[in-house]
């Protein structure tokens, strides 16, 4: 018996001679909030139509508690979907809307008016039932549209980009109440995002794809400290590549300064380091710490709160190093464009790809 | 259930197809076996008679190289491209220059000047021709100031020409309008800043923007005229062109196979330019992007006020054009008594059994919109909305832009062979109201088919998909969802098959019986018998009956408008 809810093994999606998924497997848990990451064209918006049997695979099974749902029409499979356009019918009131699908399921009357009634108190819209789906903002839209996904109590619920087509604020309000919503139902959700910012607030779990194929699963916070490929480091927030050359068991140098970074690659070989910029630090920085090097600034990007400061070292050679530092410490050292101080880089971040 | 049991599939993946797909492939099966019935088979008629001998033996190309040997043969078809050529360089710079001050202007009474135009498309296109010749003809009012031009007489290709410019421009017009109202007004504000002249941006911007739009407008103009058959029949005289020749090898002389031959020439060009309107219409829609802003024109005294005088110009040409058939209608006797008279109204009606004929007309009008805007919004529906079918899906859709191509007399001509076959079981329509009816649809299918195609297209991709999750059946959301939403769509195909169903004759020319003659082929019938005033008094009734169903069918709309008003917020 497997445990997992849903089970992909060896999805692969050919159109014509283009590749757009190739031997995808994924166990996702009953429960769990899972989220496809990638830059459009990764495949992952290909991957959930298949899950939903809005699109045949290739070749590959797809389970669903347990059953096999590989070659089942949508109907027959068991999820609601969501999607980035809403997908509401205009010409239907809000309550005609959700119950769309229990009217289907012969439910009585006063019933479906119950659940209905329900599920628009859950997604915060009471008394909206009589509204058409154009007199509502684009944010109470997706949350009817959500609604009516949820309304017939499916065991697995699918977002394609439904955050996409809302404004920021909009964007991050509505992704926490999903999340919250997502918690209290325990249902098993995929969302597909290209948004990493979005991934990691609300995902137990994150899928990063490229190229039709996974290049990690983990946890945002794995995939954000531990990034498993290159491309995940660089996908997933900000990061800084350096070219270096390993020395030893604990050393790398960048141009010619050494720099302490435990290691277990051969020495002598060329690879690039990964550093994050929030993990190089301006403070604190005692006597005899090591990896302390001196940099000069040569350009500070204002993002509020904090600076995007761009920094050249001869330790770093010609290469360039991004650095987040505080607005009240650049104020505070009276720090401007052209001035020096020293930095340090934290040995346990930096990952190293060959 | 273990899952390690089961086996992985080897081949590639089908998924299982459910009942109510099943439904829809089905319904689209229908879809498909209607127009190969009613479309297919009968040009395959033609293409096999144009093969055989009299006693129906095949010959190969014997009936082609005839046709190439008999020298008035040919110069018809030297007759029809020249004066297909001629109108086309006439029309459309014509309707461009209406076009532009319709939507490049702010000259006044835009809004009465378009509906002027719109007059030749509520007569049959003879109506022109029956004006032309009570101005210009052997008794015409203006003759003298023809004949000053050098222009002995209007029967033959002047009339010919004049006559289709007339009845062509609207279609052209249409285009036209459509091509230049999609244009960028950014383009013109970064031509502005960057400081452009007028001339430079209209050579710049205008007319590249709008360059389909006319590729299109002389390749449906071009095609109209080679196929037209009332406007040479009327005012042609002793000028033959393809159209004709049609008509007389296979009504005169009993030519069929003669006439095969003519048929495919004349359906040559058609496809050709049709193909050619395809493809450029697919680079039309590609090169427009959503986020283009309309563009205003801005206060131009001097151009407004040019524009303006230009369009009253046309304007009153087509008034002057309408105004002409309906003074002789009421003349006693043209042109030497012009008091008042009900006589060719009555004569029309009466004697020329334009009566009987105005109810068949009627009856087919109303069988044509009904029937045809169910089959073309279903088939549109199946095809846009509706997934697998293999085959059967590639062959419908390239059936429904096929009429596009197939000429009026050519279908009907096609029908003859066909249906008129003894063996064939579907020989019993042969004759009847129901087979003009469905000629009728046919004929139009394309436009009304592209109509639906539209406005489902704009309708959210993803409405099935949901209806899927939620598993209720498609045909519950295209009663419940996709048909409500669509129906100002509907009402307007309605509209379109129904006027054109009025004012049709190519298409039933050879397909009517004594009992099933409707009121176009009996107006062509009295102008051949010579009584001309009766001919345009009918036309009249025509387009007046036209015009009615066109207020119906507006007034409809405005209902159906006013009713999802209140979902559209």
């Amino acid at each position: 018996m497997s445990s997992a809810y849903l089970k992909l093994a060896g999805i692969r999606k050919d159109f014509g001679s283009f590749t757009a998924l190739r031997d995808i497997h994924l166990d996702i848990a009953k429960g769990e909030f899972v989220c496809f990451l990638g830059p459009s064209g990764c495949g992952k918006t290909t991957l959930l139509r298949i899950i939903a049997g809005l699109e045949p695979q290739t070749a590959g099974r797809i389970e669903l508690a347990g059953r096999d749902i590989s070659v089942l029409p949508p109907a027959q499979r068991d999820y609601g979907i969501v999607f980035q356009s809403y997908a509401l019918f205009p010409n239907l009131t809000v309550a005609d809307n959700v119950a769309y699908g229990l009217v289907n399921r012969k439910m009585p009357r006063a019933e479906a008016r119950a659940r209905v009634d329900e599920l628009l108190t859950l997604v915060g819209l009471p008394g909206s039932q009589g509204k058409y789906p154009a007199q509502l903002s684009g944010g109470q839209q997706q949350r009817i549209a959500l609604a009516r996904a949820l309304a017939t109590k499916p065991g697995l619920l699918l977002l394609d980009e439904p955050l996409s087509a809302l404004d920021a604020i909009v964007r991050v309000h509505l992704r926490q109440e999903i999340r919250a919503l997502q918690r209290q139902l325990g249902v098993t959700t995929i969302m597909v995002t290209h948004d990493q910012e979005e991934a990691l607030a609300v995902a137990d779990r994150i899928v990063v794809m490229n190229h039709g194929v996974i290049e990690h699963v983990g946890t945002p916070m794995e995939v954000y400290r531990d990034p498993g490929t290159p491309f995940v480091a660089d996908f997933v927030g900000r990061i800084n590549v350096l070219p270096a050359r390993l020395v030893n068991g604990h050393q790398v140098v960048f141009a010619d300064t050494p720099f302490h970074c435990p290691h277990e690659g051969a020495a002598g070989s060329e690879v690039k380091v990964y550093l994050r910029p929030e993990d190089v630090l301006a403070r604190p920085i005692a006597p005899g710490d090591s990896n302390v090097f001196e940099a000069q600034i040569e350009k500070i990007e204002f993002l509020g709160s904090y600076c995007l400061v761009q920094v050249r070292s001869d330790a770093l050679g010609e290469h360039r190093l991004s650095v987040y530092l505080s607005l009240n410490f650049l104020s505070e050292q009276q720090l401007e464009v052209g001035a020096r101080l020293p930095l340090r880089l934290l040995p346990e971040r930096m990952r190293i790809f060959g | 259930m273990n899952t390690t049991a089961l086996p992985a599939p080897a081949s590639r993946v089908t998924l299982r197809v459910h009942w109510t797909d099943r439904l829809a492939h089905v319904a689209l099966a229908v879809v498909a076996l209607v127009l190969l019935a009613f479309l297919a088979a009968p040009l395959l008629a033609i293409l096999i008679k144009s093969v055989q001998d009299g006693d129906g033996r095949w010959i190969g190309l014997k009936n082609f190289i005839d046709y190439a040997r008999t020298p008035a043969l040919l110069q018809s078809l030297w007759n029809s491209l020249w004066v297909s050529a001629l109108v086309t360089l006439i029309t459309v710079p014509l309707a461009f220059g209406f076009a532009y001050a319709l939507t490049r202007s702010r000259m006044g009474f835009k809004k009465l000047l378009r509906g002027i135009t719109l007059i030749p498309l509520l007569a049959p296109s003879l109506l022109s021709a029956i004006s032309l010749i009570y101005w210009f003809g052997n008794q015409g009012v203006l003759k003298a100031w023809m004949q000053a031009t050098g222009i002995e007489q209007i029967y033959g290709a002047p009339g010919i020409v004049l006559a289709e410019v007339f009845a062509l421009f609207p279609h052209a017009l249409m285009i036209l309008v459509t091509a230049l109202t999609t244009a960028d007004a950014r383009l013109y504000e970064a031509a502005d800043a960057m400081g452009t002249s007028a001339a430079r941006k209209f050579w710049t911007i205008t007319l590249p923007g709008a360059k389909y739009g006319l590729i299109s407008a002389a390749l449906v103009t071009f095609t109209l005229v080679i196929t037209d058959f009332g406007i040479p029949k009327v005012i042609g005289g002793n000028f033959n062109v393809l159209a004709t020749d049609v008509f007389k090898l296979v009504i005169g002389q009993q030519d069929f196979q003669k006439g095969a031959v003519v048929a495919l020439l004349l359906l040559a060009p058609a496809v050709l330019t049709f193909s050619v309107d395809h493809l450029v219409q697919r680079k039309q829609t590609a090169m427009l992007s959503a986020r283009a802003v309309p563009y205003r024109p801005k206060r131009a005294p001097v151009f407004d006020a040019l524009m303006q005088a230009y369009c009253v110009l046309i304007a009153l040409l087509m008034l002057a054009m309408l105004g002409m058939a309906i003074f002789a209608s009421f003349a006693k006797f043209w042109p030497y008594d012009l008091s008042f008279s009900w006589q060719h109204y009555q004569t029309g009606l009466v004697e020329g059994e334009v009566a009987t004929g105005f109810v068949n007309s009627l009856l087919m009008a109303a069988g044509t919109a009904v029937f045809g805007t169910a089959l073309v919004f279903v088939g549109a529906y199946l095809l846009e909305k509706t997934h697998g079918g293999g085959p059967l899906r590639g062959g419908v859709r390239m059936l429904s832009m096929l009429p596009m191509a197939v000429p009026g007399l050519v279908l009907g001509l096609g029908y003859i062979f066909f249906f008129n076959e003894p063996g064939n079981p579907l020989n019993g329509l042969y004759h009847t109201l129901t087979l003009m009816t469905v000629c009728s649809i046919v004929h139009f299918y394309t436009t009304g088919h592209l109509t639906a195609v539209t406005a489902l297209k704009s309708l959210d991709a993803e409405f099935e998909s949901v209806s899927a999750s939620l598993k209720v059946p498609f045909y519950k959301t295209f009663w419940r969802v996709t048909l409500p939403i669509c129906t100002p769509a509907l009402v307007d195909i309605a509209r379109y098959f129904f006027v054109n169903a009025m004012t049709t004759i190519s298409a039933v020319v050879f397909l009517y019986s004594p009992e099933t003659k409707v009121a176009s082929i009996a107006i062509l019938n009295l102008d051949e018998a010579g009584d001309t005033g009766a001919a345009a008094a009918m036309a009249l009734l025509i387009a007046a009956a036209s015009t009615v169903a066109t207020l119906l069918f507006m007034g409809l709309s405005w209902l159906v408008e006013r009713r999802t008003q209140q979902w559209k917020a």
